[in-house]
């Protein structure tokens, strides 16, 4: 074949034959949709490889992606706050209520921080960076490519890969991290302020069984997972604007598999992550 | 990719700017192109013509390198499109204008940036020398005004005059137009079309325009080219193509609904399936 990738990934769907039973059509049928999955993985992994090719040329271009840097991480910034916030709230709550039960209070601290540094804050950032970032990531560049301006990128060699796909991916991949970030912060905050200031909760005592029981594995374990979500989301993002039918009903379908792949992944990719550094 | 049995040899003619020689395109196993031949020579404005959905887009698309013929050549410059590596299809295309039919601006950016966009990428001129080019090229364009503008601000017209300047910054050998008159009002229309001939005339630019508007395109093109099935069915001057008593060409540039291309799709026979619908 000699298109590109994008028109690989547009080929026709199959056609049904006649005259076949009933049991070999449905066989045929979920042999061709594996088939088309696995083909569909292939064009990913061969995106995913020009990416990364594409994103050395890229980095030359620092401005670009400070520009997608605050196009997917500040802008994200609103929603990833108030959802730390009221994320420490409930676990500080929950925590409470919890312990209270078993007359250990004192651990509140290192209970929530341990489930914001090592889940919840880099799956909960992930998705609602999938929701507000990889939503507006896939429908900028889909229209990008219905609209023909990739094309014609194209037409005046520019690399479209390298102007609009790799900064995208690189500024996800940066924001993603110091989203997480902010989120556990606020979402400590937010526990502090519930634990300690409504339910009694000792400060000194709040703060110091934190600092003693919180490793840094446990850090590292959130800094890897929402490097992993960053990479795995920003590519699904990107591929699937870049990849779009470039009609109006296709940026649609686009968005929403970005929205759809990126959440199931993460929650996927969470336990597989998670296994592993048990 | 490329046919095997083609030979790197340079375009017979040294005037021959864009060579397609028995090109054969297919997608999905449709026929597009089923031997298509088109010359392209310097400093004329050749023009496309066809019915829609000829493929006109297509041979575009091959001529910049954007697809490859499953069979037969595409010569741009003298060399074989498919035996071109990616550097040196980039390099041609910088030798190469295009304009799209929507004027596929860059919505993010001003009027101004989207015509430095080329300049800025390709070269490393100080930013007052790229000022003073675009300025240049908006002003030929008649848009120096609207430098400030994004393309959401432009209409149709406008639009399209920006996104030739974009085509122009660059001083291309070959200038190719894709669909330039659709949509446009009469005024829009008319300065498109000057604007064609200025750059034809003025700057030298061989210039392919790919169109179904027989009248306008009739008025500036040095030769033309009619498609029909895949095939070129008429090639001369407008003069020519007005004159010609082929049935295909009659029905094209008089806008006949009935001929070689039929009005109505194929279909079962009416009655029965009116009566049918009815049982």
């Amino acid at each position: 074949m000699t298109e590109s990738v994008g028109a690989i990934a547009s080929e026709g769907k199959p056609r049904p034959r006649k005259g076949e039973p009933e049991g070999g059509q449905t066989r045929r049928r979920s042999q061709e949709g594996l088939l088309e999955g696995i083909r569909k993985a292939g064009v990913t992994a061969m995106f995913f490889a020009q990416l990364l090719a594409a994103c050395v040329p890229a980095l030359s271009k620092p401005r670009l992606i400070i520009a997608q840097i605050y196009n997917a991480g500040a802008r994200s910034l609103i929603i990833i706050m108030l959802s730390g916030l009221f994320t420490g709230m409930v676990l500080g709550l929950q925590g409470y209520d919890l312990l209270h039960r078993f007359g250990s209070e004192a651990a509140l601290g290192t209970a929530v921080a341990l489930s914001l540094l090592k889940e919840l804050g880099p799956v909960l950032t992930a998705l609602l960076f999938a929701g507000r970032a990889g939503t507006a990531l896939t429908s900028e560049i889909g229209l990008m490519r219905a609209t023909d301006q990739l094309t014609a990128m194209e037409v005046m060699a520019v690399d479209p890969l390298r102007y609009v796909a790799a900064p995208r991916f690189l500024g996800g991949l940066i924001a993603m991290p110091l989203l997480t970030a902010i989120f556990i912060v606020i979402g400590l905050f937010g526990a502090q302020l519930v634990g300690v200031q409504m339910m009694g909760v000792d400060r000194g005592i709040f703060w110091s069984q934190m600092q003693s029981a919180v490793a840094l594995k446990d850090v590292t374990e959130g800094i890897v997972k929402s490097l992993v979500f960053g990479a795995v989301l920003s590519l699904i993002a990107v591929n699937e604007g870049y990849h779009t039918d470039p009609t109006a009903e296709g940026v649609g379908r686009a968005t929403t598999r970005t929205v759809v792949a990126s959440s199931v992944l993460t929650l996927l990719l969470d336990y597989v992550l998670t296994a592993v550094f048990l | 990719m490329a046919d095997p049995q083609s030979t790197p040899q340079p375009s017979a003619e040294t005037d021959t700017v864009i060579d397609v020689r028995d090109v054969h395109y297919a997608v999905d196993g449709r026929p597009i192109f089923a031997g298509l031949d088109i010359r392209v020579r310097r400093g004329l404005i050749t023009a496309v013509m066809g019915p829609s959905g000829t493929g006109k887009t297509t041979l575009l698309r091959l001529i910049t390198g954007q697809i490859y013929a499953d069979r037969g050549r595409v010569s741009v410059f003298g060399r074989e499109v498919g035996e071109m590596g990616r550097a040196e299809i980039y390099a041609t295309r910088k030798r190469m204008g295009m304009l799209f039919q929507n004027g596929a601006l860059l919505t993010d950016v001003d009027v101004f940036d989207n015509v430095a966009f080329p300049v800025r990428e390709h070269t490393n001129l100080p930013e007052p020398l790229i000022r003073t080019l675009v300025l240049t090229k908006l002003e030929a364009v008649g848009l120096r005004g609207a430098a400030h503008l994004m393309p959401s601000e432009l209409s149709g017209g406008m639009a399209r005059r920006v996104a030739l300047a974009r085509a122009i910054v660059m001083d291309p050998e070959v200038l190719i137009y894709d669909e330039p008159f659709v949509g446009l009002d009469p005024i829009s229309l008319g300065v498109i079309l000057r604007l064609i001939k200025q750059m034809n005339e003025a700057l030298g630019i061989t210039s392919v325009v790919v169109s179904h508007d027989v009248h306008e395109i009739a008025t500036i093109a040095d030769y033309s080219y009619l498609l029909s099935e895949g095939k070129v069915v008429a090639a001369g001057t407008p003069a020519e193509l007005a004159a010609s008593d082929s049935a295909t060409v009659r029905q094209f540039m008089t806008g006949g609904a009935e001929g070689p291309v039929p009005f109505h799709y194929p279909a079962a026979d009416y009655a029965s399936e009116l009566l049918g619908e009815q049982a």
